[in-house]
């Protein structure tokens, strides 16, 4: 037979017609493009910035500061303190109000997200209300409303509205006593922590107690007994060594007690109102995606109303939830921002606002305070993450 | 309107990034785009402040008309487009070339001027640094501020005195800070701070605002010196020396002692002036050519704007709502005892 073996052999392999060798080739160009101009750009600014006579770098980070900041719930800042430390206030004070509005965002968006789907016709329309009106204003309407509509009709700090003299409310703020421990009180805190570990064990008994004989123990009223009842002993016999410092007025301010300034109030509500109407659409869709047999087959067995949302729904809607929730933290966090728009000393309005302005350098403050919101955003994506495959059905 | 506040900064960084090194050249930049480009406050009455008819006036306003004028001669002094920033932005957005002149009550500082890349050009007011309280506290001494609550502008000179006055007297104050003027002294009046701390000519403004400006007072002491005038960016000396000459211009005028505006016309051809008079308006020499401006440079700056002290009795004198009267202050003329005081235009 006259076979034809051009036809038949393979052709020839072209290096460059190979798919493999070319999207190799297009990403070397692409990254090459892509560190080019980043560098070209950051030489252009260095060079530009250099010829305008304009400093740069980051030592500036080690100068002193020469202003104040107002409010510092942890650590210390005078004018004497550097950049770095006003830095550190900034990022602090921007981390507490995005703790602390995550943690309330997410209460009340569980409960508003619930409550729209109460059975009762009063809540669940008061739900579905608080919803539509609050995703539907923009936030930074929400902060100036909180801050200079109602905030600002409080009485000033002489006519202060007071209760019992330990709590005062006026346009500087809420103050509340502040307990102080005395003598004997590393007793009491020594009792608490055995208490707590004590406490932990028992869940686990609890637990492995009910898987094997099916009884189940009261471990929330035990563990209530357990924490409250040494500690009231040890401290009766201590004398109570711990008193409350209440606030008093002393010239134009409170002196003593805890503060709440009232800019972190309204930063605070804002914040969290406003997320949790999102957080509540959320958890509505979490329940409304787990089947009605689930739900039917947890009433056939005879399971009470609270035990079917804590047991059933809840762990099964969370696999739902939590990526969307991942989100919503994430834009809390960023929308802390705004408080550059009331007097919070936020990092934006420490740092990228006063400091900037007082060493003029832009460049440099900009791209810090920007990698610092990277980093708290991708910190809690992490945490997220890893809370969600916690959760997540695990097949076997 | 905060955000959009951030973003101008950032797009204003982005400039300085992408923005080619070339040699800068102000003057033939401003002569071919045919006006001025002016940084002022967003409104700070007597400085600048926009009136009835929403046109920029005020001293420092006056400042950037008259350099318009003495570029674009006859009519010039409308040539100025105004650019309304915050205290914050003010500098960034100089120097990233989005206005010309910065004439906008800031103060001259060292690290302003060796740090930041800016070049002050001669004072147009002298200011200090005070305190406005409300009349019900009964305070009289700014040393009896013990523990107040201090509402503050950012980014000014005004928080970092207010750091060192408090700190050096060994007392506490609580800073509340605000971006804009506005939101200080809404804050101010409503009861959140106890004290408003801005430069005296500011506190003399910002009282007019007040609901009830008869219930505040300005505390007596000065705590600051606050050197007030015009910035150009560094590295291009040529503009900044017109903008310094322009001022001194207007200054050595109201130092002659005569007329300007529409004197001028008379005063020009009278032969029997002085040689000073006639090289300041072009008469005799070239003094406008080593500027690269037209001989009778000073003469339109003069002819539409006026001479310092013009331009003090409009806007801030002790006929306008500010009062500030101008003789026994730092603003009088240096033979009367003030601190005013020109370079000889020669």
């Amino acid at each position: 037979m006259n076979v034809r073996t051009d036809i038949i052999k393979p052709p020839k392999q072209d290096i460059f017609k190979s798919g493999k060798f070319r999207s190799i080739v297009v990403q070397i160009i692409v990254m090459v493009l892509v560190v080019g101009s980043i560098g070209w750009i950051v030489n252009n600014a260095a060079t530009n910035m250099k010829a305008n006579g304009i400093s740069h770098g980051f030592a500036f980070l080690w100068e002193t500061s020469f202003f104040d900041i107002g409010y510092l719930p942890f650590i210390e800042h005078t004018a004497s303190h550097t950049y770095f430390n006003a830095f550190v206030v900034g990022l602090l004070n921007t981390v507490l109000v995005a703790v602390l509005g995550i943690f309330l965002a997410t209460i009340i968006g569980f409960l508003i997200g619930i409550g729209r789907l109460s059975d009762n016709w009063l809540v669940a329309r008061f739900c579905g209300f608080y919803v539509e009106v609050l995703r539907n204003i923009p936030l930074l309407l929400q902060l100036f409303f909180w801050y200079h509509a109602v905030l600002r009709i409080l009485p000033r700090a002489k006519n202060s509205l007071n209760i019992g003299d330990s709590f005062y409310l006026n346009l500087k703020g809420l103050f509340i006593p502040k307990p102080i421990p005395e003598v004997g009180f590393n007793y009491v805190l020594l009792i608490g922590i055995f208490s707590i570990i004590s406490i932990i064990f028992l869940f686990f008994w609890a637990k492995k107690r009910q898987a094997l004989t099916g009884q189940q123990f009261p471990v929330f009223y035990a563990s209530l007994a357990i924490f409250i009842i040494p500690i009231l002993i040890v401290s009766f016999l201590n004398n109570t060594p711990m008193y409350l410092e209440d606030p008093v007025l002393k010239g134009f301010n409170f002196k003593g007690g805890i503060r709440l300034i009232p800019e972190l109030v309204a930063l605070l509500l804002a914040l969290s109102l406003y997320t949790a109407s999102f957080i509540a659409e959320n958890v509505r869709s979490g329940i409304l995606a787990i089947n009605k047999g689930q739900i039917e087959a947890a009433n056939a067995v005879g399971l009470q109303r609270v035990p079917i949302l804590r047991l059933i729904i809840i762990p099964q809607a969370m696999r739902v939830i939590i990526p969307p929730l991942t989100s919503q933290y994430l834009n809390l966090t960023k929308n802390s921002s705004l408080a550059v728009a009331i007097a919070y000393p936020d990092l934006v309005h420490v740092f990228a606002g006063t400091a900037l302005m007082q060493t003029g350098q832009a460049v440099e403050i900009l791209a810090i305070t920007m990698s610092v919101y990277l980093t708290l955003s991708i910190t809690i994506s992490l945490l997220m993450n890893w809370y969600n495959s916690a959760m997540k059905l695990k097949d076997s | 309107m905060k955000i959009s506040n951030v973003l101008k900064l950032f797009a204003s960084v982005l400039m300085l990034s992408f923005g080619t090194s070339a040699i800068a050249d102000t003057l033939s930049d401003t002569k071919d785009r045919g006006h001025v480009r002016c940084g002022v406050s967003q409104g700070l009455p007597g400085f600048s402040n926009p009136d009835e008819n929403g046109n920029w006036v005020g001293i420092d306003v006056d400042v950037c008309r008259a350099v318009a004028a003495a570029i674009f001669g006859k009519g010039g002094d409308d040539k100025v487009e105004y650019f309304p920033v915050s205290a914050k932005e003010r500098f960034t957005k100089l120097t990233a070339g989005e206005y010309d002149i910065l004439s906008r009550n800031t103060t001259w500082t060292l690290s302003r001027d060796a740090k930041i890349g800016l070049t002050f050009n001669g004072v147009n007011f002298y200011d200090g640094q005070g305190f406005m309280v409300p009349k019900a506290l009964g305070v009289t001494s700014a040393l009896e501020l013990d523990g107040a609550s201090v509402c503050v502008n950012t980014g000014t000179t005004t928080e970092l005195n207010l750091a060192d006055f408090f700190r050096a007297n060994g007392m506490s104050y609580e800073p509340v800070v605000f971006e804009k003027a506005d939101e200080v002294l809404a804050a101010y009046d409503s009861g959140r701070c106890d004290v408003h701390t801005t430069d005296k000519s500011g506190l003399a403004a910002q009282r007019t605002k007040l609901a009830q400006p008869d219930e505040h007072m300005v505390l007596g002491e000065t705590i600051s010196k606050e050197p007030l005038g015009p910035v150009t960016r560094e590295g291009d000396e040529p503009w900044s020396d017109i903008v310094f000459w322009t001022l001194n211009a207007l200054i050595t005028w109201d130092e002659l002692g005569l007329e300007a505006g529409d004197a001028l016309k008379t005063i020009v051809g009278d032969t029997s002036q002085t040689p000073e008079v006639k090289r300041i308006l072009g008469v005799e020499g070239d003094q406008g050519g080593h500027l690269g401006l037209d001989k009778d440079w000073a003469y339109w700056a003069l002819f539409e704007v006026g001479h310092y002290g013009d331009m003090y009795e409009r806007h801030v004198g002790a006929n306008t709502p500010l009062a500030l009267a101008r003789a026994g202050s730092p603003n009088a003329g240096w033979k009367n005892g003030g601190l005013i005081y020109a370079p000889p235009i020669r």
